[in-house]
């Protein structure tokens, strides 16, 4: 399957069948930093993934400054 | 996996509520956190106008989403930051979702463009100041906020500021005991006499995933890229160790963050100290004479309860 990943943006292929839980072990990603889209649909962990299938695995973590921490 | 509540497919599975759910039951429970939020810290009624900071990426695109969704009079500000590329993508997703969510809710977009105003983008603003970009860009857009919502009348300011970022902060604060910091580390800063318009942050309970998974489900076009200024960031740090521990131990940043707040809201506790409190509760143990505060002393009830077995 084609996935695609981001930071920096890249597609890698990897074989499947595959659980999506089984994928972010593979690749040492944790899941509660990430999405898996497969197409434009939203998968949960134990979806089984196909080498035909489109994954997306999309970082969720955004941040830089401490953003409004007082009214100073 | 299916759904927690009717039983279809799940799309998502929320490890720290042991749920897991649908499309459909999904926006529900996003809904009904924010609710929840917005109750809880009694941030706004529905007469009131809000002013939601929006910078094109999921939070504070998805927090104006729920908010109009929710029936909320809600407008919001954009500051172009003059970042560049990534300006120019962030602003587009902006215009493209006040166009086509927030319009037809009868929505206002506000602009705020930094290099018109200062004749530099941020980047140059904050070499020419020898402060770090992103201190200088959290010192802009507050100011920004904060004199549109004066100058427009609105009775509130909203951030996208989410479970995450607040967990995060609270991190950094504790690591280095910035008390005075804690202390304003509230989901709703009232106004001030002194010309400060009341914030507040009704996503402080949703994770980012959570979030992000919500802009997903619901088609919201957001800025997946990072602002390329917070590379390295500190926060970034912060938010992964977290992110580590919540895998392992699902619920521990809302643990963290919400206790931090329920421990807020009780009254002082007493002055009590330690060595006092152990003065009031302990006694002699009536079989060895050293402190307990049982009859018998634990150390002699477990050796009593060997002997007994050894027999």
């Amino acid at each position: 399957m084609q996935v695609q990943l981001s930071h920096p943006a890249r597609t890698i292929e990897i074989k499947g069948p595959k659980k999506a839980k089984d994928l972010f072990k593979e690749l040492n990603l944790v899941v509660e930093a990430h999405l898996i889209i497969r197409g434009d649909e939203l998968v949960t962990e134990d979806e089984m993934l196909y080498d035909q299938d489109q994954i997306e695995i999309r970082p969720v973590i955004s941040g830089g400054s401490p953003r409004f921490t007082s009214h100073e | 996996m299916n759904c927690t509540k009717c039983k279809i497919r799940a799309v998502i599975d929320l490890p720290r509520h042991n749920a897991a759910f649908c499309k459909g039951c999904f926006n529900i429970y996003a809904h009904d956190q924010v609710s929840r939020a917005i109750k809880s810290e009694k941030m706004f009624g529905k007469d009131d106008r809000i002013l939601v900071a929006v910078s094109g990426g999921k939070d504070s695109l998805a927090l104006w989403d729920i908010l109009l969704k929710m029936g909320y009079k809600a407008d919001a500000l954009y500051v172009n930051l003059g970042i560049g590329g990534y300006s120019d993508v962030s602003h587009a997703k902006v215009v493209n979702f006040s166009e086509t969510v927030a319009a037809p809710h009868g929505a206002v977009l506000h602009v705020h463009t930094v290099e018109q105003e200062a004749g530099a983008g941020i980047k140059e603003l904050a070499m020419l100041i020898h402060r770090p970009t992103c201190s200088t860009c959290g010192t802009i857009k507050r100011y920004q906020f904060n004199r549109v919502a004066l100058a427009h009348k609105y009775d509130v300011m909203a951030t996208g500021h989410n479970l995450d970022d607040e967990a995060a902060r609270l991190l950094g604060n504790v690591l280095r005991w910035q008390e005075e910091y804690l202390d304003k580390q509230s989901p709703s800063l009232p106004a001030s006499l002194d010309g400060f318009a009341k914030k507040v942050k009704p996503l402080f309970r949703l994770s980012e995933r959570e979030l992000a998974a919500y802009s997903v489900l619901n088609r919201i076009d957001y800025i997946v890229e990072e602002c390329p200024m917070a590379k390295g960031a500190r926060t970034l740090l912060y938010k992964e160790v977290l992110n580590r521990l919540e895998t392992e131990s699902p619920g521990t940043k809302q643990a963290f963050y919400c206790g931090f707040l329920d421990k807020q809201r009780k009254p002082e506790a007493s002055s009590t100290t330690m060595a006092e409190k152990d003065q009031a509760m302990l006694h002699p143990c009536s079989v060895c004479q050293q402190p307990t505060t049982a009859d018998v002393c634990s150390y002699c009830k477990m050796m009593a309860r060997a002997k007994t077995h050894s027999v």
